[in-house]
C-alpha cells in the first residue's frame, strides 16, 4: 500500500427543498425575524456603469414553471473587478456583486436590479464577456446548477469569449444569451432556464 | 497573472446525480445533457464575502430568535456545532453557515406547508452565524421532528436541518442537510438515497456529542462540513503547504 494522501472529502449536497425560503428568505416564508435579509441589493447606490434589470422564469423538463428555485447571482462591476481580496482593483463603497432572488410562487417569475457588468479577464490572458454567475437551487434539484447569463448586445465579446467557446454544440451557446429589451427607459434583460429537454439551458462543471 | 490556483474537481460520483428517480421530483427537473466542464477564472475563484454587519448575535440562537420574552420553544434543546474546513484540513474562518429546519413536531413556518402537526408559537425555524478564526460555528435550537410528504406514498424524512454554507468562492457553494445519529428512517429516504456512496451518507449524520452537552440544559450533536480544496497558484506560490 502506498501512503495515504489524507484529503477530506466534499460534503455531499442535498437538495435545498420546497421550504429554501425559512432559511434564506425567511420574509417569503412568511415570517419576520432578522434584522436584515442577505442578498437584495446586488451592486448598491454608488455603483457606476448601466442599471439594467434581469428577469426569467424556471422551466422543468414538462414545460411547467418551477416555482419554488432560489438563483443566486455573482458578478463583477461596470470595470469588471469582482468584490473580493483576490481580485486587484477596487469596487464601489456598497457594490457587493452578490444576490440571491427567489421565484414568485404563483407564476415563477423572477427578476433582480443590478450594474452590467464588465469584461473580467479569463484564464491565459484571454478577456470574458461581460456575464453573471448563476448557482440555482431548488426542490427536486440535488446538487446546485451553475450556470452564466451573457447579454445580447455584446456580439462580439461573446463571440470571443472562452467559456462559450468551449461549448462544442454552437447551437445550445444561445441558451446562455440574455435577451435585451426595453422598459419604462431601463434596459431589461430576459433569461429563462430550461433545466431539461428542448433548449436545455447549457450548466457548468465548475 | 492570472493563473488562478483551481479549487480540486468535485467527485460527481460522490455527490449526488441529478436523476435520481426514487426522489420524484429530480425526474422533471435533472438536466440530460452533460455539464460543461470549465477550469476555474476569476469568476469561480472569487465568491461573496460576509462579515459581522450582515449578522446578529442572537441569530444563532433558534431558542430565542423567535420566542416570545420568558418564553421558549418546545422540543429536545440541543446545540450543533462543528467546525468548516477545505478538503485540505484547513479551517475556513468567517464564513456563512444558515440553517432552516422544521419545529420538533416536524411543522414548518412556511405558508406552503399544511401539515397538521401545530406550528410552535415560539419558533421560527431559521439560524446564522459566521465562522470564527478556527473555523469553528455553533447554533442552539429544538431536534426538528420527522415529517411526511409527498414522494411514495407513506414517505417520512428523517429529522433534519438543512445548511447553506459560502467558503470563500462561488465555486465551493454547497447546500446540504445534517442528520442525527441512530434515526432509523435516514436508511429508508430516497432523499438521503440519491447519494450513492455508503460512506458519503454517513458523512451527513451528526454524532451525539456528550462532551459538548451542557448538564441539565442541552444536548449536543457535532456536524463538521467540508467544503472544496484548492491548489496553490502554480509558479507564483510554492507548492509545499497544499
Amino acid at each position: 500500500m502506498p501512503q495515504e494522501l489524507n484529503y477530506l472529502k466534499e460534503t455531499p449536497s442535498q437538495t435545498a427543498g420546497p421550504y429554501v425560503h425559512i432559511g434564506l428568505a425567511p420574509g417569503a416564508a412568511g415570517f419576520d425575524i432578522y434584522r436584515q435579509e442577505l442578498g437584495w441589493d446586488i451592486a448598491g447606490p454608488n455603483a457606476k456603469g448601466e442599471r439594467i434589470r434581469v428577469e426569467g422564469i424556471v422551466i422543468d423538463g414538462t414545460g411547467s414553471p418551477v416555482k419554488d428555485v432560489l438563483i443566486e447571482a455573482w458578478q463583477a462591476n461596470a470595470q469588471g473587478v469582482y468584490a473580493h481580496p483576490e481580485h486587484p482593483g477596487e469596487v464601489e463603497d456598497g457594490f457587493r456583486g452578490w444576490g440571491r432572488v427567489i421565484t414568485d410562487f404563483e407564476t415563477g417569475e423572477w427578476g433582480f436590479d443590478t450594474v452590467k457588468p464588465g469584461p473580467v479577464p479569463g484564464r491565459s490572458g484571454s478577456m470574458m464577456a461581460p456575464h453573471i454567475n448563476l448557482w440555482i437551487v431548488a426542490r427536486g434539484i440535488n446538487i446546485g446548477l451553475n450556470t452564466r447569463l451573457y447579454f445580447s448586445n455584446e456580439e462580439q465579446a461573446n463571440a470571443a469569449d472562452p467559456v462559450i467557446n468551449l461549448i462544442e454544440w454552437e447551437n445550445r451557446r444561445q441558451t446562455l444569451i440574455a435577451r435585451r429589451g426595453a422598459r419604462g427607459g431601463q434596459a431589461v434583460y430576459r433569461f429563462d432556464i430550461r433545466l431539461q429537454g428542448e433548449n436545455e439551458t447549457v450548466f457548468f462543471d465548475i | 497573472m492570472l493563473k488562478p490556483g483551481e479549487f480540486y474537481q468535485r467527485d460527481r460520483e460522490w455527490q449526488p446525480p441529478a436523476y435520481s428517480p426514487d426522489y420524484k421530483t429530480s425526474v422533471a427537473r435533472s438536466p440530460r445533457n452533460a455539464l460543461i466542464s470549465l477550469q476555474n477564472s476569476m469568476s469561480e475563484i472569487t465568491g461573496p464575502v460576509f462579515g459581522h454587519n450582515d449578522v446578529d448575535p442572537i441569530d444563532n440562537d433558534l431558542l430565542s430568535n423567535y420566542a416570545k420574552p420568558g418564553e421558549s420553544p418546545i422540543g429536545e434543546r440541543i446545540i450543533l456545532h462543528g467546525r468548516v474546513l477545505d478538503e485540505n484540513g484547513r479551517p475556513l474562518p468567517n464564513t456563512l453557515v444558515e440553517i432552516w429546519q422544521a419545529n420538533a413536531g416536524g411543522r414548518y413556518r412556511h405558508k406552503k406547508d399544511t401539515y397538521l402537526a401545530p406550528i410552535d408559537p415560539n419558533f421560527g425555524g431559521c439560524g446564522r452565524v459566521l465562522t470564527d478564526e478556527n473555523g469553528y460555528y455553533h447554533f442552539r435550537t429544538v431536534k426538528p421532528g420527522a415529517y411526511p410528504w409527498r414522494n411514495w406514498v407513506n414517505n417520512w424524512r428523517p429529522a433534519h436541518i438543512h445548511m447553506s454554507i459560502f467558503g470563500t468562492a462561488f465555486a465551493q457553494r454547497l447546500i446540504t442537510q445534517c442528520y442525527f445519529e441512530g434515526d432509523p428512517l435516514i436508511a429508508r429516504c430516497p432523499i438521503v438515497n440519491t447519494i450513492p456512496d455508503p460512506k458519503a451518507v454517513e458523512r451527513l449524520i451528526a454524532p451525539l456529542d456528550l462532551n459538548a452537552t451542557i448538564p441539565l440544559d442541552a444536548i449536543a450533536y457535532k456536524f463538521d462540513i467540508v467544503l472544496r480544496g484548492r491548489r496553490s497558484t502554480l509558479f507564483e506560490n510554492r507548492l509545499e503547504g497544499n
